[in-house]
């Protein structure tokens, strides 16, 4: 049961890990406040399956464009810079405290006391499936114009405006399919712990998946999904060290900076041939090692 | 009509005049050299041309239409395509999908289809991959379609970055200083290469260079600019020969020994 659970908590964990490698991996701008997005999400689907009795799917569906609809309010004046979008990680910071305030605020999601009671329709069957499913949409869309228009605008806004590549436009689509995600995200956890409070979707929150993309890989998929599930079971099986979670982010972040920007997975997503070559290439290291010289 | 022209087109910077009052014609089919000391306002004037600069007055007229107040994409989708004088490549993604990047203007499906990989998408995708190669293979670069863009040699990196012009199918080509940091050789093979370029794809070339060799060869009429006015304009052996333009770049003591 324990396992379950947290196996559980991994699968939505990749879930917004994944949205938010596609916005920031891949089209390269900075979100602090990706938690707000799964706020929406979890608070609109919780309250529609608890108050109007809504079926499940429907609620998660409800969460998922309630998101959407937020991000794409904050993004719209914000994504028009043609200089890097550090104005719009700014505006998330801010954002991402103002949906916590109104929610700790409004009668209907009862404020800071939070929501209990709420149906658990989350089971790891249902979150590994939508983490499946997540992830298969993440790659579709990145091997389309889509996606290849957002990593151009990464690399480099001016040359993909001479290219024809519509700035506000590609950005928009990436930041709501992120916060889609993340609504998602938190519709199924919101249904899994029973209960949620304003005060779970800080900026903390969004840290962390930053922090999993980061670490994970600019430009690579299977690398921030990887980096979740590691973040998520990690603290579970050092329990130990669950005071220093944050601090050891922190500290991976700060080395990754400095000795792999690019990630752990660069630019490049896990795959059978990536693998192959890799133990190809530490048993030849191996074998040169033990007829080298000294 | 003129091809491309610009009436008065100035760009102020607040007291600094990049752009003042200039005025010039490009005829269809022609290459048209756009010279000046550095900090003459030529890149000033590529940067208006393409929408990155609103001018603060003038106009440009492209086969009749206005281009002032359209941005860089609706400006590409006329068929004006441009290099740039520091190389704006996508470094970290490969040659091929450099070139890549750009033809996915043709994809014609939605959101939806993209998310569900339609067989449509696939048709684009190996239809993109296909033209891509072709332009690679124009510029002699298509035996490093997969080496990363960053890892080019300097010169390689600036045929990439006219392999990626080329993918627009524009008619109107504006190179930035495609001959910064070549050899003489070097030089002569991209001259060789624009000539090629051009004939084959029908363009009008507007070229920003400082390698005086290259554009003397290339240019049919130069524009000499200087302070962000027009000096003078003509053909590559009037403005060879112009006191006014020796004297804007090396100087009045040369020109003062020129005159005698």
């Amino acid at each position: 049961m324990y396992i379950q659970g947290v196996l559980t908590v991994a699968m939505i964990n990749i879930i917004s890990t994944a949205g938010l490698a596609v916005f920031t991996g891949f089209t390269g701008l900075f979100s602090l406040g990706h938690a707000a997005f799964m706020a929406v999400g979890a608070y609109t689907s919780a309250i529609l399956t608890y108050f109007v009795k809504a079926p499940y799917l429907l609620a998660l569906a409800a969460g998922v464009l309630a998101s959407c609809f937020l991000s794409a309010l904050v993004g719209y004046p914000t994504l028009r810079t043609r200089l890097r979008g550090d104005y719009f990680a700014i505006a998330t910071i801010g954002m991402g405290e103002a949906t916590r305030v109104i929610l700790e605020n409004l009668k209907i999601t009862q404020g800071a006391r939070g929501l209990p009671g709420i149906t658990q329709y989350t089971t790891l069957p249902v979150a590994a499936a939508a983490a499946a499913v997540v992830l298969l949409l993440a790659r579709n869309m990145l091997a389309s114009v889509y996606g290849r228009n957002a990593v151009a605008v990464r690399e480099d806004a001016v040359a993909a405006e001479m290219s024809g590549i519509h700035l506000l436009r590609t950005r928009m689509i990436s930041l709501v399919f992120s916060a889609g995600c993340a609504g998602l995200a938190g519709g199924l956890y919101a249904h899994y712990l029973a209960f949620i409070q304003p005060v779970m979707f800080t900026m903390v929150q969004s840290t962390q998946i930053t922090a999993a993309v980061v670490c994970g890989g600019t430009g690579s998929l299977t690398g921030p999904a990887l980096a979740a599930f590691v973040f998520t079971v990690a603290p579970e099986l050092l329990r130990a060290a669950q005071m220093w979670r944050l601090v050891i982010y922190g500290l991976m972040l700060v080395l990754i900076m400095v000795f792999r920007p690019q990630g752990l997975m660069g630019y490049r997503d896990l795959s059978w041939q990536g693998v192959l070559s890799l133990s190809d290439r530490l048993r030849k290291s191996v074998a040169g090692g033990k007829d080298g010289k000294g | 009509m003129a091809f491309a022209e610009c009436i008065r087109l100035s760009k102020h910077f607040g007291g600094v005049r990049a752009v003042n009052d200039l005025s010039f014609k490009v005829d269809e089919g022609e290459i048209l050299g756009l010279i000046g000391p550095n900090g003459a306002g030529k890149t000033t004037v590529f940067n208006l041309l393409t929408g990155f600069y609103r001018p603060t007055s003038g106009s440009m007229l492209f086969r009749g239409r206005e281009l002032s107040g359209l941005t860089p994409p609706d400006i590409v989708g006329l068929g004006i395509a441009r290099t740039f004088q520091n190389i704006r490549l996508f470094s970290n993604l490969s040659v091929l999908d450099n070139v890549r990047s750009v033809l996915y203007r043709h994809a014609r499906y939605g959101f939806v289809e993209a998310l569900l990989r339609s067989p449509r998408v696939r048709l684009c995708e190996r239809h993109v991959h296909e033209k891509a190669m072709e332009y690679l293979e124009e510029v002699g670069l298509a035996d490093r379609a997969h080496d990363r863009a960053s890892h080019l040699p300097y010169g390689l990196q600036r045929k990439l970055e006219l392999a990626r012009a080329l993918a627009l199918e524009p008619v109107l080509l504006l190179l930035d200083e495609p001959a910064a940091g070549m050899n003489p050789e070097e030089s002569m093979n991209l001259v060789e290469l624009i000539r090629d370029i051009r004939e084959k794809h029908n363009l009008t070339v507007i070229l920003i260079e400082h390698h005086m060799d290259v554009v003397m060869t290339l240019s049919h009429r130069i524009v000499v600019m200087n302070f962000g006015e027009k000096l003078m304009e003509g053909s590559p052996e009037e403005v060879q020969s112009d006191v006014r333009v020796i004297e804007a770049y090396l100087g009045e003591e040369y020109a003062g020994a020129y005159r005698r």
